[in-house]
């Protein structure tokens, strides 16, 4: 059982901060790392996985750091988020290959295990530039695995996976997790991780958002207020019948339209054609402003 | 721990440069040494002094640093730029065993391609395995040795290593290394000449440095190169999706 224990780290790349002050501790079983794109998802995953150093702060797994330390890889495995693997070995080769890296003692039937709980051992014998974007992400699991690291690090595990093959992913690292391993994976998609991560640790811009099991996520991210905007022959009238309603927080009058905010979501979509109706408004458009996950995040980061 | 050579590494190694296209460039030039010395054999009296330039100043300025700059550059340069190394890395492999192993690996294709061909031509010149043949084969080794130190630390050092390598060969060593008496210290070219003409004893060679000094300097800048790019590798970094 190893922890992964991160203090104030930092990195950044001349002005750019990539990522800004993080303490987290990663214990065993499977934590998610959730974020937009470009929130730092991947710099965080690299800076553990030893192949960024840090700007500031301390990073260490078990009590190792990371950092110019190869010996680490006995115990870590790394599924990186590129494409990039030998094109030219078969998938079995690869295995086997990274297996004698490791000095293992049987590589041959390392490297079989390993392809077997990918189950990637029909098209073990083709060269890896004929598999699909799936399976060179199984077969990376694989060299990842083979040497039975207790830390396993993947980044966007899921991308390219058809939903049999993510369903067959998830299985396994829910298994791997249940024994006891620490295995972090980062995403974007929230409904990925939710089901297999027992901690969520949310990044956006760079800091560490929110922390906590996906249910407290979920209500996190739910319980905000919604805002839309909406369009309608009497933007004023409207307005004025809306705030009356304890489902909505808010209204202003724009240019673009009625902008309205509110609590609960599910009251308001139901009273909004009601109260429209009642006072003979048409209603020509709504849209909601602020759907995007990234709003999503960035209301988390919010004080 | 394992030795400083490492198998898989060089296995790996060997096929990715053979399995790109690359690879058969670099079988052009000392096929092209080849037959040039053929065409001038054909053409020239024999005693004439075409073997020691032409084998020499083209072969060591042109052919050897050509040749070793695209084997040199590709055994570890095509790994970093498209990222498949990380998976090399994140193994407890230790780095100076990663780089001295493609270091050897290119070595030892250089001196095949190009060694090689320089010791037949010099043969086809001479009509047997005179002073001169040996010496070049000898130089070739020695230069094979160098550049291949050289161009696998710029390799790690930076994604346009052939771009570099290129400016250093032709600007550094064939201009500036004619011209100004202290480039010739760090030309590989030179030492190079200079163990070769320490054996074929031939003024066309042009070679301007002693024995002694192109020896002492090759084995500076070799192990210099190799620990550099040792301590580069060491630190390899990964972008992350923000930058």
């Amino acid at each position: 059982m190893i922890t992964v224990e991160l203090r104030n780290v930092s990195r950044w790349y001349g002005n750019v901060v990539a990522v800004n002050d993080i303490t987290m501790t990663i214990g065993p079983g499977v934590t998610g790392l959730l974020g937009p794109n470009g929130a730092g998802k991947s710099t965080l995953l690299h800076l553990i996985a030893g192949f960024l150093e840090p700007s500031r702060g301390e990073l260490a797994i078990g009590d190792a750091a990371a950092w110019r330390n190869p010996e680490i890889y006995r115990t870590v495995g790394l599924v990186p988020e590129r494409d990039s693997v030998y094109e030219f070995l078969t998938g079995e080769e690869f295995v086997r290959a990274t297996a004698k890296l490791h000095k293992l003692a049987d590589p041959q039937a390392a490297a079989r295990r390993a392809i077997a709980i990918v189950d990637m051992a029909e098209a073990q014998d083709r060269k890896i530039s004929t598999y699909s974007k799936g399976m060179r992400q199984r077969i990376k699991v694989a060299a990842a695995l083979v040497h039975d690291p207790q830390v396993l690090l993947l980044d966007e595990p899921f991308n390219g996976m058809d939903p049999r093959q993510r369903l067959h992913m998830m299985d396994l690292l829910a298994k791997l997790g249940a024994e006891g391993r620490t295995i972090l994976l980062s995403s974007h998609i929230l409904e990925e991780v939710e089901q297999l991560a027992g901690t969520i640790q949310v990044i956006v811009a760079g800091r560490l958002a929110a922390s906590g099991d996906f249910r407290a996520i979920r209500r996190l991210m739910t319980s905000r207020p919604h805002v839309f905007l909406v369009r309608t022959s009497d933007d004023r009238l409207l307005g004025s019948a809306l705030i009356g309603s304890p489902a909505v927080t808010g209204v202003e009058l724009t240019r673009g339209g009625l902008q309205v905010r509110a609590s609960d979501y599910g009251t308001f979509s139901r009273e909004l054609a009601a109260i429209a109706r009642d006072r003979g408004i048409r209603l020509r458009e709504l849209l909601p402003e602020d759907e995007s996950l990234e709003s999503v995040f960035a209301y988390l980061v919010e004080p | 721990m394992g030795g400083a050579l490492n198998g898989v590494v060089a296995r790996i190694t060997l096929r990715a440069v053979f399995g790109r296209k690359r690879a058969l460039i670099f079988a052009i030039p000392p096929l092209i040494l080849i037959l040039v010395t053929l065409a001038l054999k054909a053409a020239h009296p024999p005693g004439a002094p075409w073997p020691g330039r032409v084998l020499g100043d083209f072969g060591f300025s042109v052919i050897l640093p050509l040749t070793a700059l695209i084997i040199g550059t590709s055994v570890l340069g095509a790994e970093i730029d498209d990222g498949s190394v990380i998976h090399l890395l994140a193994t407890p492999v230790r780095r100076s065993t990663v780089i001295v192993t493609k270091f050897a690996v290119g070595t030892a294709l250089t001196a095949a391609f190009v060694a090689l061909p320089e010791l037949i031509s010099g043969m086809i010149a001479d009509g047997g395995a005179g002073h001169l043949a040996v010496g070049l084969f000898v130089g070739a080794l020695a230069g094979s040795v160098i550049y291949n130190a050289v161009f696998v630390m710029l390799s790690v050092l930076t994604t346009r290593a052939i771009a570099f390598g290129l400016l250093y060969v032709l600007i550094w060593e064939a201009v500036l290394g004619n011209f100004v008496s202290g480039a010739r210290l760090l030309s590989i070219e030179q030492y190079s000449l200079g163990v070769a003409n320490s054996i074929a004893n031939d003024a066309a060679l042009n070679a301007r440095l002693t024995l002694s000094t192109a020896v002492i300097m090759g084995v500076i800048v070799t192990a210099a190169a190799l620990v550099l790019a040792t301590r580069r590798l060491a630190g390899f970094s990964l972008k992350g999706d923000v930058v």
